[in-house]
């Protein structure tokens, strides 16, 4: 069968798909954004977690037909998302644009070249990245280490601070308990998440004060 | 491989505290950027055109003669390119092992445990290949079943190899046995009469599952030199290698491997999975390969902890002096040796814990059964030690009538302490200390959960569940400490090597870095760079794939990395800083007396002398020459235990780490919540604190998982695994674990890189037996098994 739907602001169309396929395969195998993880494909890690017309589902759990004519934001689409909502004064729909050519400059290439490594300063490795606050802030507080549940988590952290932007710890517990990580024990996470909501209180101090 | 090694004396330097971005500071991951935007590649995201999807069949039965395999309608099925089976095997090499050579590549005669690969298919479809692989018609004849130590070695017991003629065959009791380690020092009989009070115990410990995020997948593509380039995540490339090129027919050099993603690994991906199998089809097809196992494959794809049986007896004196120790460990390795062997040494020789016990009678074993094959994870024997010897020491404690934590400081072991081995702990051993830090943070406030808007019920035990606002709720405390072992011990030659490039690009001195350490998620990368700008004085690091055009780094396990091969980039650095001073000293030597004469660093980009004084720009030493070197680094060696007494000096370094554990316990429903675990421990030296901070919080979480939620379960009747998915294995989420405070110590050990000590492990320990404490303080039950499950504290298992 034949999907179209929007990914990251852009229409896309699928073909030859089957119908047993899921939203997480057509993304990863099929557009080239295989950012959205594939730990369980069963719903319980919360890896794949993306928007579906902005609300965040688990991609391994939608039938690749369920999303036709709806819009998608992946991890991919992440920053350009929060820089679309920043700007726009909130973007709840998930249909804040990213051109496809930058969709797809993320596919995976085997022959990838080397790491270059930061200094330490903010930002790390790529200095023409332009990252939402929550993806900087989870890469300033350590929350990264083999990253395979960072962009699910992601998803749902950005997604709980666009609603809830001064969250306690125990918001931050609830609204991330669907997302598993096994290496950091979630301190960092929690940290990180935090620093994204002071960080976003600050900004908007400031521009409050303008 | 064009390297080049090189002998020479580095000149006397104080290097490296002026660099930013240097060892002590907690720079950043280099590969941050690419993790939080989706773009970082990891081994299931490889892609390539014209791939096929490769898919294994696997045993639905543990033991079993394989009557006949039919291939004949999946290979009848439209896409499907490739069916193989062990008889399509290529060299007369079929089996792999990372000690003894004993897993078939695929199945031949007989399966030995549920979910052994039997047959591999490859097509254009990963469902195609799915549905073709169900087409496969096997027949078995189920073989009786060895499931435990009693059935593993009744008389006349079904033998799980036959025919062994591996190096532990001539030393251990029964065919059905791995391997046997007994340490015997002192004479425990005759000190057992001088105890006044003597515990006993039986512990059981559960399988645990590494349950790293990132599936066991890769991609393997068929070269036209005919042979092939593997895409994989892996702890080490080198030994994967060591493994594959033989039963695929090729020399090394043929099977070239370079490391993708790796979601976490934790010992899981320490054996072969899924590599052999895509090379086999990649060179059948002619076509590049991908396979992703999928949750409930991963599960029968790796190997697990092994579960163990452990027997204590404890004596002291009266004021609580330990008198001697007796145990018995008893492993169940599963149906394949995998890590066995050496699990089997680490749970001998640090079966005492860290205390001082002069007279001991130990013994570990592993078992071959028919169970799912067990070897490498996180603490690696040491862990079901520390759960049973930390549960002696509360026994003990309370039968003493003492503080538990002042009878384990009583007994402490110190630097100069001797183990059980003979061997000196010839290093810092703050046991003590370390129990004191956790012991003095103040307790978390009572009834936290209570406020005046009512109970916060995710606070409580049950959660979001609502099944208590405070009733039946009781608090309990409990303490643990461990030691495990940094390195691999025994007599094994655990070297690394790192090849470390300098030179000027765009206007600015860089120094790459490439080694073939596998960054599995722990930050070796990280490390790698803050050393190089430490020795080199640089600011730009490249760190390079890890691949194997580079010699070993050995495995990213035993905690060993950023001592070994953080060890072998220190080491490369120093030789490559100490020819970049040669060039300076033949180019403009004749203009400073300094050159010759003085102290020389790398700082800043600049050749600079003991007192500061500038001589020049790294930029104008090299020009455009680019200095090189790549060099192999080894620690300390160590020597083999004596097989009947266990007596060696094994191991090369000890961690230490000490946990409180403050639980809340639903006791009429059996939810534990565990409200705080604190943490103290000595690294030796924090290379990059923010790191440090995040191993020791992921370890601890781990052994709170074997605490209370998670474990394989496989039924004893027909040794299948009964909850192979993350419905049905749970670990920890964010609700379930707690605060984590941390007291991060630094005596340095003089013998290691920058006196750093290998911190990965120790803190899965001692966290497990800190949480059990707690809940026993809480409920006043035995609770002689992990993980507790609610029926244990209901009263109704």
């Amino acid at each position: 069968m034949r999907v179209n739907f929007t990914v990251n602001g852009r229409q896309q169309e699928a073909d030859d798909v089957w119908e047993g396929e899921s939203l997480l395969y057509v993304l990863r195998e099929r557009m080239g954004l295989p950012g959205s993880k594939n730990a369980c494909e069963q719903g319980e890690c919360g890896s794949c977690t993306v928007r579906l017309d902005g609300v965040p589902v688990c991609a391994c759990l939608v039938a690749a037909g369920q999303v036709e004519g709806r819009e998608v934001v992946t991890v991919e689409g992440l920053a350009d998302f929060a820089k679309q909502r920043a700007e726009h004064g909130g973007c709840a729909s998930g249909a804040c644009g990213t051109p496809l050519q930058e969709a797809q400059r993320w596919r995976a290439d085997p022959a990838k070249g080397a790491m270059d490594s930061g200094t330490g300063e903010v930002g790390g490795g790529n200095p023409d990245a332009t990252l939402s606050p929550i993806q900087q802030a989870f890469i300033d507080a350590g929350a990264v280490q083999c990253g395979f549940c960072t962009p699910g988590l992601l998803i749902a952290a950005d997604e709980m601070l666009e609603h809830n932007p001064q969250p306690t710890d125990a918001d931050i517990r609830e609204a991330l308990s669907g997302n598993l990580c096994r290496c950091t024990g979630y301190e960092k996470i929690l940290d990180a998440v935090r620093l994204a909501a002071a960080r976003q209180d600050r900004q908007g101090l400031q521009e409050g004060a303008v | 491989m064009g390297s080049t090694r090189t002998t020479g004396v580095p000149t006397k330097l104080t290097q490296g505290s002026q660099t930013k971005g240097g060892i002590g500071e907690s720079t950043l991951r280099p590969d941050g950027t690419l993790k939080v935007t989706g773009e970082f590649a990891y081994s299931s995201d490889m892609w390539h055109e014209d791939m096929l999807w490769g898919q294994t069949l696997r045993s639905t039965v543990a033991h079993a003669e394989i009557v006949s395999i039919d291939t004949s309608e999946a290979l009848a099925q439209s896409g499907v390119y490739a069916v193989l089976t062990y008889d399509d095997l290529p060299a007369e090499m079929k089996k792999y092992g990372l000690e003894l050579q004993d897993t078939p590549v695929l199945a031949h005669g007989k399966v030995r445990h549920h979910g052994e690969p039997v047959a591999l298919v490859a097509a254009d479809h990963p469902e195609t290949a799915r549905r073709a692989a169900a087409k496969i018609k096997i027949e078995y004849r189920e073989l009786p079943l060895v499931t435990d130590e009693a059935s593993a070695t009744a008389p006349g017991a079904v033998l799980v190899h036959e025919g062994r003629d591996d190096e532990y065959i001539k030393h251990v009791p029964h065919p059905n046995i791995v391997h046997r380690q007994p340490i015997i020092r002192g004479d425990a009989d005759e000190a057992a009469k001088k105890a006044d009070v003597v515990v006993r115990g039986e512990y059981t410990f559960g399988m645990q599952d590494q349950a790293f995020l990132g599936p066991e997948s890769g991609l393997a593509v068929p070269a036209e030199d005919g042979g092939v380039d593997l895409y994989v995540a892996t702890q080490w490339l080198h030994s994967d290698l060591e493994q594959i090129a033989p039963v695929l027919g090729l020399p090394e050099e043929k099977v070239r491997m370079t490391l993708s993603g790796v979601g976490g690994a934790f010992g899981g991906r320490e054996d072969i999975s899924m590599q052999i199998h895509a090379c086999l089809l990649a060179l059948r097809t002619g076509k590049p390969v991908k396979i992703v196992y999928n949750r409930f494959e991963s599960f029968f794809g790796h190997v697990h902890r092994h579960p163990a049986k452990l027997y204590y007896e404890h004596g002291a004196t009266r004021d609580g002096k330990l008198t001697h120790m007796r145990c018995r460990i008893v492993l169940d390795g599963g149906a394949y040796a995998s890590a066995s062997p050496a699990v089997v040494g680490n749970a001998s020789s640090l079966s005492v814990g860290p205390y001082v016990i002069d007279d001991v009678d130990i013994e570990a074993i592993a078992l071959y059964t028919n169970n799912p094959p067990c070897g490498a994870m996180r603490g690696f024997g040491a862990v079901q030690a520390c759960f049973a010897y930390e549960a002696q020491m509360d026994k003990l404690a309370a039968k003493l009538g003492m503080d538990p934590v002042e009878l384990r400081q009583l007994n402490a072991m110190e630097q100069g302490t001797l183990l059980p081995t003979g061997q000196v702990v010839d290093s810092p051993a703050p046991v003590a200390e370390i129990l004191r830090r956790v012991k003095s943070r103040p307790l978390p406030p009572e009834r936290q959960w209570e406020s005046s808007e009512g109970a916060d019920v995710r606070q409580l035990p049950g959660g979001l569940s609502n099944t208590t606002h405070g009733e039946g709720v009781v608090r309990g405390v409990g303490y643990a400490v461990g030691i495990k072992n940094v390195g691999f011990s025994e007599g094994f030659d655990d070297y690394s090597t790192a090849k470390v490039r300098m030179e000027v690009i765009n206007g600015e001195p860089v120094a790459t870095v490439h080694t073939a350490m596998a960054e599995v998620g722990q930050g070796g990368v990280t490390v790698h760079a803050q050393i190089a700008r430490t020795e080199l004085g640089v600011t730009q690091v490249t760190i390079h794939p890890a691949d194997t055009q580079v010699g070993s780094a050995g495995s990213s396990s035993a905690s060993r990395q950023t001592y070994v091969t953080g060890g072998a980039v220190k080491n490369s650095c120093e030789l490559v800083r100490e020819k970049v001073l040669e060039l300076g000293r033949r180019k403009f030597g004749t203009y400073h007396p300094a050159w010759a004469t003085a102290e020389l660093r790398l700082e800043g980009g600049k050749v600079v002398t003991d007192g500061g004084e500038v001589l020049g720009d790294l930029v104008d030493v090299l020009e455009d020459e680019s200095v090189e070197v790549e060099a192999e680094w080894r620690h300390r060696p160590t020597e083999p235990f004596d097989l009947r007494t266990g007596q060696g000096n094994g191991h090369v370094q000890y961690s230490f780490a000490a946990h409180r554990a403050v639980v809340e316990v639903d006791t009429e429903l059996g939810l534990v919540k565990v409200i705080e675990l604190a943490c103290a421990q000595d690294v030796g030296k924090a290379l990059n604190p923010l790191s440090v901070l995040g191993q020791i919080q992921g370890g601890t979480t781990q052994g709170l998982g074997v605490a209370v939620m998670e474990e394989i379960i496989v039924d004893p009747k027909t040794a299948k695994v009964k909850n192979p998915s993350f419905t049905d294995y749970l670990i920890p989420t964010i609700l379930d674990t707690p605060t984590i405070p941390v007291d991060v110590l630094e005596l340095a050990d003089e013998h290691a890189p920058y006196g750093l000590r290998g911190i990965g492990e120790a803190p899965t320990l001692s966290s497990t037996p800190a949480v059990l404490a707690a809940i026993r303080n809480a409920t006043g039950l035995e609770l002689n098994r992990t993980p507790v499950r609610p029926e244990h504290l209901t009263g109704t298992a």
